[in-house]
């Protein structure tokens, strides 16, 4: 089952701040949900609500239709898997030592706790005989991070979250762990939070992903659906036109393809272009004067005047399309 | 220099007696100033808002001259090797207080954050990372106490506790400098002799991992 869900949870710090508007959302089970939102929009205080890192000042989480205000944070945390942005290992333990960890407060017996940690450090493709016995501060950030996935997993928790795991990585390391959080994902089928400010990421891995802002869902979508579909221009920047673009092989594709999209004219400062130039210049002009338009030519005669909004309905018309 | 030696053979009845005099004092000091700041800087590391205040005190401890601190216990104590104990304590706790509570305090957050987030108790992230990260830094501090404390247990003699700071006084007393020599270098021996030991023991329990 698995089932999180957020009933009217409200988040107001003791400085004022308020963190969380009275959010309710169900957390879509067996599922990789992305949370995403620009910083201090709430959402990893959302997250850690989950294992009660957080306490809601008003408002119930649900496991299971358990409000986990009624349980034991220490069993509760122990029955999910927790992996942070700076990974966390613990630099006195060895590797085994850490991924044991939970297994061990939980009381599992010695064998079947070795026989797991073989199993976890091959599932994060992180040799048992060569890393076991190392120390985390010996392993680079991309393998210590590895190590951090499988020591959440280690006591096969039905739920995991994860803030902002990769974004300490550098970039060849975080996408070759993202790449293999999906792949591991296809494996293990569990219910996963996953907070980031990556868009990219986010629309890379995630199956669900959750837009906030100002302590409040703005979007709840798929990566598809939230290419093709903006609730509001707040969503629409914050995925970013150029992402749009870059998603959907858009840069290379010409101004005339869209002309039904292009105004008949402007009041705004013009600049020239040709009804050929590509998508991706395009954008780029207009970057330098976001309120200009372009006045779009062909064979001597103005086809019509393009600006960022045409180019973002462009965008999201080429999606829908594909 | 053989006078030197001829006092240490003609007067070391009177040497052993303050030296091992001397071990005693600084050794039950430094055990019950351990027994005393260590946990008290476990407390005030979980509790840091009575950190400032404790620590301030034992601080202010620190900044008595130490003739003057063995000077006020005299009337509430007495004389005698309790007095001398008790100061001798009090000056052992600021070094060994402080730097529990800096090495505790010190921990990377996020290894805490992971610990918590993973369902450790309070008391199990205090053993499991806390205790044994902050090692090093509690071992600094019991050798800067050692050091100190041996020093100053020669300041024993006015309360009349003994110890080799007996020796010393005589020495001064009779115009005597070799015996005050046969007083000093034990005292400055024992000092490196202690820091010798427990630097290999602050080797010895600095986990394999932290020396990365």
């Amino acid at each position: 089952m698995n089932i999180i869900s957020f009933e009217q949870v409200s988040k107001r710090f003791s400085d004022g701040t308020e963190a969380l508007k009275d959010v309710s959302v169900t957390i879509p089970t067996n599922k990789l949900t992305a949370i995403i939102g620009p910083s201090g929009c709430g959402k990893t205080t959302l997250m850690k609500m989950v294992n009660r890192l957080e306490t809601p000042t008003s408002g119930e989480i649900y496991i299971d239709e358990q409000p986990v205000s009624k349980k034991d944070p220490v069993e509760l945390r122990r029955s999910i898997g927790y992996v942070i942005q700076r990974i966390g290992l613990i630099p006195h333990m060895t590797i085994a030592e850490n991924v044991a960890l939970v297994p061990e407060l939980l009381g599992w017996k010695k064998a079947e706790i070795k026989e797991r940690v073989n199993e976890l450090l091959y599932l994060v493709d992180l040799e048992p005989e060569t890393f076991k016995k190392r120390y985390p501060l010996e392993l680079s950030g991309g393998q210590q991070q590895r190590v951090g996935v499988s020591r959440a997993l280690a006591s096969d928790p039905n739920i995991i979250l994860m803030d902002e795991p990769f974004s300490a990585l550098d970039p060849i390391s975080r996408e070759q762990l993202q790449y293999e959080l999906k792949k591991l994902q296809r494996k293990i089928q569990k219910t996963i939070v996953f907070v980031t400010h990556d868009m990219d990421e986010a629309l890379d891995i995630a199956d669900v992903i959750i837009v906030m802002r100002d302590g409040q869902i703005e979007q709840m979508a798929t990566p598809a659906e939230l290419l093709a579909n903006q609730v509001n221009e707040f969503v629409r920047e914050f995925i970013g036109i150029e992402r749009i673009n870059r998603k959907r092989d858009f840069g290379e594709k010409q101004l005339k393809e869209f002309q039904a999209l292009f105004e008949k004219s402007t009041t705004s400062s013009v600049q020239p272009a040709t009804s050929s130039m590509t998508m991706r210049q395009a954008i780029k002009k207009l970057d330098q004067d976001p309120d200009g338009r372009l006045e779009v030519m062909e064979d001597g005669a103005v086809l019509g005047y393009v600006g960022y909004h045409t180019l973002l309905q462009a965008a999201i018309q080429g999606s829908e399309q594909k | 220099m053989n006078t030197f030696f001829q006092t240490v053979v003609d007067r070391s009845d009177l040497i052993l007696e303050a030296f091992f005099q001397h071990i005693f004092l600084s050794f039950v000091a430094l055990a019950i100033g351990v027994l005393i700041a260590l946990p008290l800087g476990m407390y005030v590391a979980r509790y840091r808002k009575y950190a400032e205040p404790i620590i301030g005190v034992t601080a202010i401890f620190q900044t008595i001259p130490s003739l003057a601190l063995f000077g006020f216990l005299v009337p509430l104590i007495g004389i005698g090797s309790k007095t001398a104990l008790v100061a001798l304590i009090i000056y052992a706790l600021l070094p060994i207080l402080r730097n529990t509570y800096a090495g505790l305090t010190g921990v990377d957050q996020s290894i805490i954050e992971a610990g918590r987030g993973m369902g450790m108790t309070p008391n199990q992230i205090l053993t499991k990372i806390e205790l044994p990260m902050a090692l090093p830094f509690i071992m600094a501090g019991i050798r800067t106490a050692t050091v100190l404390t041996v020093g100053i247990a020669t300041l024993a003699t006015f309360v009349g506790a003994g110890g080799l700071g007996d020796v010393i006084y005589r020495g001064l007393q009779s115009y005597n400098n070799s015996l005050v020599l046969a007083g000093a270098l034990p005292v400055a021996l024992l000092a490196i002799l202690f820091d010798i030991v427990l630097k290999g023991i602050e080797k010895k329990v600095t986990p394999k991992g932290l020396k990365i």
